[in-house]
C-alpha cells in the first residue's frame, strides 16, 4: 500500500504528516522551523517516517507546503498552504465553506468549495498585525506563556481596547495599560478581541458561509477561538490536529499524486513488457 | 502543473527600436541646455505633448526618470534623501524619488539632465503630482504652468470643460512663445496631430491583436515597450514609425500563432502599475504559470485609442482638450475604470482579473478592495490582488506575493479541470 506525506514548512514550525491509502493520518510531527528550513523539511519528515514505522519506499509521493515548499528539496511537488488548508480543513469537517487560517505570520480567510477547492482567499497585508507573532508579543509582554495565554484571555471581566493591533506597537500599548493597573487578564482579553476583529474583516472579504474551521497553530489556543466565535457569532470547527491541516491537505495532495503514478504505471507496464519482445522481432 | 512553462527570449524589433528611441529622446534632454532647447516638464496622463513639440518645446517626464531609477534599482537612496528631506513615508514614491534626485542637483536616470525650462503641471486625475511638480519648480527655479483639468465627473463631454481647458492651452501657448522667441503655427500642430493619430491607430491596432490566442505579446509586461513611444514621442515620425512596425511585427506573430511564452494557459487583465525595481521578478511570478497579459489598464494611463478616440486635426486644441479630459485612464472614475476593466475581460475573452495595488499610491488604489469584490462577486471573474508599490522597494515582499499568485492559479487550474469534466 502507498502512503501520501505532507511537508508543510511555516515561518515558525513544521509539520509533517504520512496518511495511508484509507486518508487516514498514519503520522504526524511538530518541530521548530529554525534558520535552515531544509532540515527542518528533512528532519520532520524522517521523524513522521519513524513513527509511522514504514521506509521511505512506501511513500508514494511527498507534497511541501507553507512559505518554505520550496526548500522541501526531496519533494514531488509544491502546492501553496491556502490550498492545502482548504483541503486539510475539508478533510476534517466536510462541511467546511469557510476556513480562518492562523500562523505565526499571517492569517487567511479562505472560501471552500464543495469539493474542499479554494474558490476565493484573503491574506494580512505585508505586516504580522492580527497574527500568532502578535499574541507572541504579548506573552513576551505580560510573561504568561503562550499555552496559557488563551485560558487566561477568557478570565477577561473588562477586556481593553487597543487601539491598534500592530505587532511593534503593542508592547508599548500593554505597557500603558499595566501603568493603568489593568488586570494581565483584560489586558489579554482586549488583545485576543482585537486579532478576532481585524480577522473579521479579512472573513468579510470572502464572505461568511457555514461551516466556518479554525486551523493553524493559533487554533490552539482557546481564547482566540472563543474571539472568533464572538464576533462570528457561531460557532465554528476547531480540530484537535488543526495545526497539522495544512500538511494533511498536502499529504492528501501526495496520495493523490502517487496513486495517479501508480496507475500510469500499471497502464505503461503491459506496453514496456512486450517491447522486448516485438525488438526481438524487428 | 504539467509542462513547465518558459519565457521566449523574444527580444524583437519593438523591444530594441523602444530602446534606441528612449535613449535618443534622453540624450536630446542631457543635451538641451548646451543646445539651446526648450524643455518642458510635464506628466504623462493625459498630456499634451503634441502640443509642446508644435511650441518647439521638448516635453521631459519625471515619472519616466523615476520609473527608470527604479528599474535599475537606484530608487531607494532618492526615496530616503526624500524622506530625509521631511517627505511622509505615506507620500507617492515617484515624487520622493524625483524630488530626491531633484535635491541632488540634477534629473535624469544614468545620465543626468539638466532642469526643465519650464514645469507644465497638467493636473490630469492626481492631485498629489500638484505638490510634486510645485516642489520640482521650487526647487529647479522653473516657472511653472498649472494647467487644470477638471475632473471627468459624468460619462459625457461637457462643453464647459472643453472651452475651460481650450482657453487654458492657449495661455500655455502664448507663454511657450515668450520662452522660445518662436511664434506658435496652428498648420504644425495640425502636422503634428495627424502624426499622433498615425501612432494612436498604430499603438490601438497592437493591443487588439491581443485578442488572439495566444494573444503576440504580453498587454502588460512588454506594453512597457509601447507606452514610451506612445506617451513621449506621440506626434513624432518615429513614433508614427515605430508604430507602423510594431503592427507589422506582432502581426506576423499572431499569424505564426507565436506569444510571449512557450505556453498560454491563462489569460489575464491587469490593474496597476508594475512594481518596477522587481519587474523580472514579478513577470516570472505569471510565466510560470502561463499566464499572459492580455489587456492592462495601465497602458492607458497617457490615453485610451483602442476604443476609437483619435485626435482631430481640424480640430486641434479642442480635441486635445477632450483627450486630457475624458480619454485618458486617470481622469476618469473609478465606476469608469470598472466599465473599462469589464469590456477587457469580456471581449479579450480573459480568465481572470490581477490588481497590483501601489502602497504609496493612496488616491489610484484606494477602492481596489471594492473592486476585486465586484469583480469576484457580482460578475464572477477570479480575481487576484496584491500589493507592493511602482517605486519603493521596501514594499515588495516575494514571499508573500508569490505565495498568492500560486495560490490563486491553484485554484484557478482546479476550477477548469472541474469544468472539463
Amino acid at each position: 500500500m502507498s502512503f501520501g506525506a505532507g511537508v508543510d514548512v511555516g515561518s515558525t514550525q513544521t509539520k509533517a504528516v504520512i496518511v495511508d491509502g484509507a486518508r487516514e493520518i498514519v503520522a504526524r510531527v511538530l518541530i521548530n522551523t529554525g534558520a535552515n528550513v531544509t532540515r527542518a523539511a528533512e528532519t520532520a519528515f524522517a521523524r513522521a517516517l519513524e513513527s509511522a514505522a514504514i521506509p521511505r519506499e512506501a511513500i508514494g509521493a511527498v507534497v511541501g507546503t507553507g512559505y518554505g515548499r520550496y526548500k522541501v528539496t526531496f519533494g514531488d511537488a509544491q502546492i501553496t498552504e491556502i490550498t492545502c488548508h482548504a483541503r486539510g480543513a475539508h478533510a476534517a469537517f466536510p462541511r467546511t465553506r469557510t476556513v480562518i487560517d492562523m500562523g505565526g505570520q499571517d492569517t487567511k480567510a479562505i472560501k471552500v468549495g464543495p469539493d474542499g477547492a479554494v474558490v476565493d482567499f484573503s491574506m494580512n497585508d505585508k505586516c504580522a498585525a492580527g497574527t500568532g507573532r502578535f499574541l507572541s508579543a504579548a506573552a513576551d509582554v505580560t510573561g504568561v506563556s503562550l499555552d496559557e495565554l488563551g485560558r487566561r484571555s477568557l478570565e477577561a471581566v473588562a477586556p481593553v481596547r487597543l487601539t491598534s493591533v500592530c505587532t511593534v506597537f503593542v508592547e508599548s500599548d500593554i505597557l500603558s495599560y499595566l501603568a493603568q493597573k489593568k488586570t494581565v487578564e483584560d489586558i489579554l482579553g482586549g488583545v485576543h478581541k482585537a486579532i478576532a476583529t481585524r480577522t473579521m474583516a479579512l472573513v468579510r472579504r470572502v464572505g461568511v458561509e457555514d461551516e466556518i474551521t479554525f486551523t493553524g497553530g493559533v487554533s490552539r489556543n482557546v481564547g482566540m477561538v472563543r474571539a472568533l466565535e464572538a464576533v462570528l457569532g457561531r460557532p465554528i470547527n476547531v480540530s484537535p490536529d488543526g495545526h497539522y491541516l495544512g500538511a494533511l491537505g498536502a499529504a492528501l495532495f501526495a496520495l493523490e499524486r502517487g496513486s495517479a503514478t501508480e496507475r500510469a504505471g500499471e497502464a505503461r507496464a503491459p506496453a514496456s513488457s512486450t517491447a522486448p519482445a516485438s525488438s526481438t522481432g524487428a | 502543473m504539467a509542462q513547465p512553462v518558459t519565457e521566449r527570449q523574444y527580444q524583437g524589433i519593438v523591444h530594441q527600436r523602444s530602446r534606441e528611441l528612449m535613449a535618443d529622446w534622453m540624450g536630446e534632454l542631457a543635451r538641451a541646455e548646451a543646445d539651446g532647447v526648450t524643455t518642458g516638464a510635464t506628466m504623462i496622463s493625459g498630456n499634451c505633448v503634441e502640443l509642446l513639440r508644435a511650441c518647439h518645446v521638448l516635453p521631459m517626464f519625471p515619472e519616466v526618470v523615476a520609473l527608470q531609477n527604479a528599474i535599475r534599482h537606484r530608487s531607494l537612496p532618492l526615496i530616503l534623501k526624500a524622506e530625509q528631506a521631511g517627505y511622509s513615508s505615506d507620500n507617492c514614491a515617484y515624487v520622493k524619488a524625483d524630488v530626491g534626485l531633484a535635491l541632488d542637483g540634477g534629473m535624469g536616470p544614468g545620465t543626468p539632465i539638466p532642469f526643465p525650462s519650464i514645469v507644465v503641471c497638467n493636473y490630469v486625475g492626481c492631485n498629489v503630482y500638484v505638490k510634486w511638480f510645485e516642489h520640482l519648480a521650487d526647487i529647479s527655479g522653473s516657472r511653472l504652468f498649472m494647467l487644470d483639468v477638471p475632473f471627468a465627473r459624468t460619462d459625457r463631454l461637457e462643453d464647459a470643460d472643453v472651452r475651460y481647458v481650450v482657453a487654458q492651452l492657449e495661455e500655455l501657448i502664448a507663454l511657450c512663445e515668450s520662452l522660445t522667441g518662436r511664434r506658435f503655427d496652428i498648420d504644425a500642430l495640425r502636422e503634428r496631430l495627424a502624426l499622433s493619430v498615425r501612432a494612436q491607430d498604430g499603438y490601438a491596432r497592437c493591443k487588439h491583436l491581443t485578442k488572439r490566442r495566444p494573444a503576440p505579446f504580453d498587454a502588460y509586461f512588454d506594453s512597457i515597450n509601447m507606452m514610451g513611444p506612445i506617451n513621449v514621442l506621440r506626434g513624432t515620425v518615429e513614433a508614427a514609425e515605430f508604430f507602423d512596425a510594431a503592427v507589422e511585427e506582432f502581426e506576423r506573430l499572431a499569424a505564426e500563432g507565436r506569444g510571449p511564452l512557450s505556453e498560454e494557459r491563462f489569460r489575464t487583465v491587469v490593474e496597476g502599475p508594475p512594481p518596477y525595481p522587481y519587474y523580472r521578478s514579478f513577470r516570472n511570478l505569471f510565466t510560470r504559470w502561463g499566464a499572459v497579459a492580455v489587456q492592462s489598464t495601465y497602458s492607458t494611463v497617457g490615453g485610451i485609442w483602442e476604443f476609437g478616440f483619435r485626435h482631430d486635426p481640424r480640430r486641434p486644441l479642442e480635441s486635445i482638450a477632450e483627450q486630457m479630459l475624458y480619454e485618458n485612464l486617470t481622469n476618469r472614475s473609478i465606476v469608469a475604470r470598472y466599465a473599462q476593466i469589464k469590456r477587457y475581460v469580456e471581449e479579450w475573452e480573459a480568465d481572470a482579473l490581477v490588481i497590483h495595488s501601489i502602497k504609496s499610491c493612496r488616491l489610484f488604489s484606494a477602492g481596489q478592495g471594492d473592486m476585486r469584490e465586484y469583480f469576484t462577486r457580482e460578475l464572477g471573474v477570479p480575481t487576484l490582488l496584491v500589493e507592493s508599490d511602482l517605486e519603493d522597494p521596501r514594499y515588495y515582499a516575494e514571499a508573500q506575493i508569490r505565495n498568492r499568485v500560486d495560490a490563486f492559479f491553484e485554484a484557478l487550474e482546479h476550477r477548469r479541470l472541474v469544468a472539463a469534466h
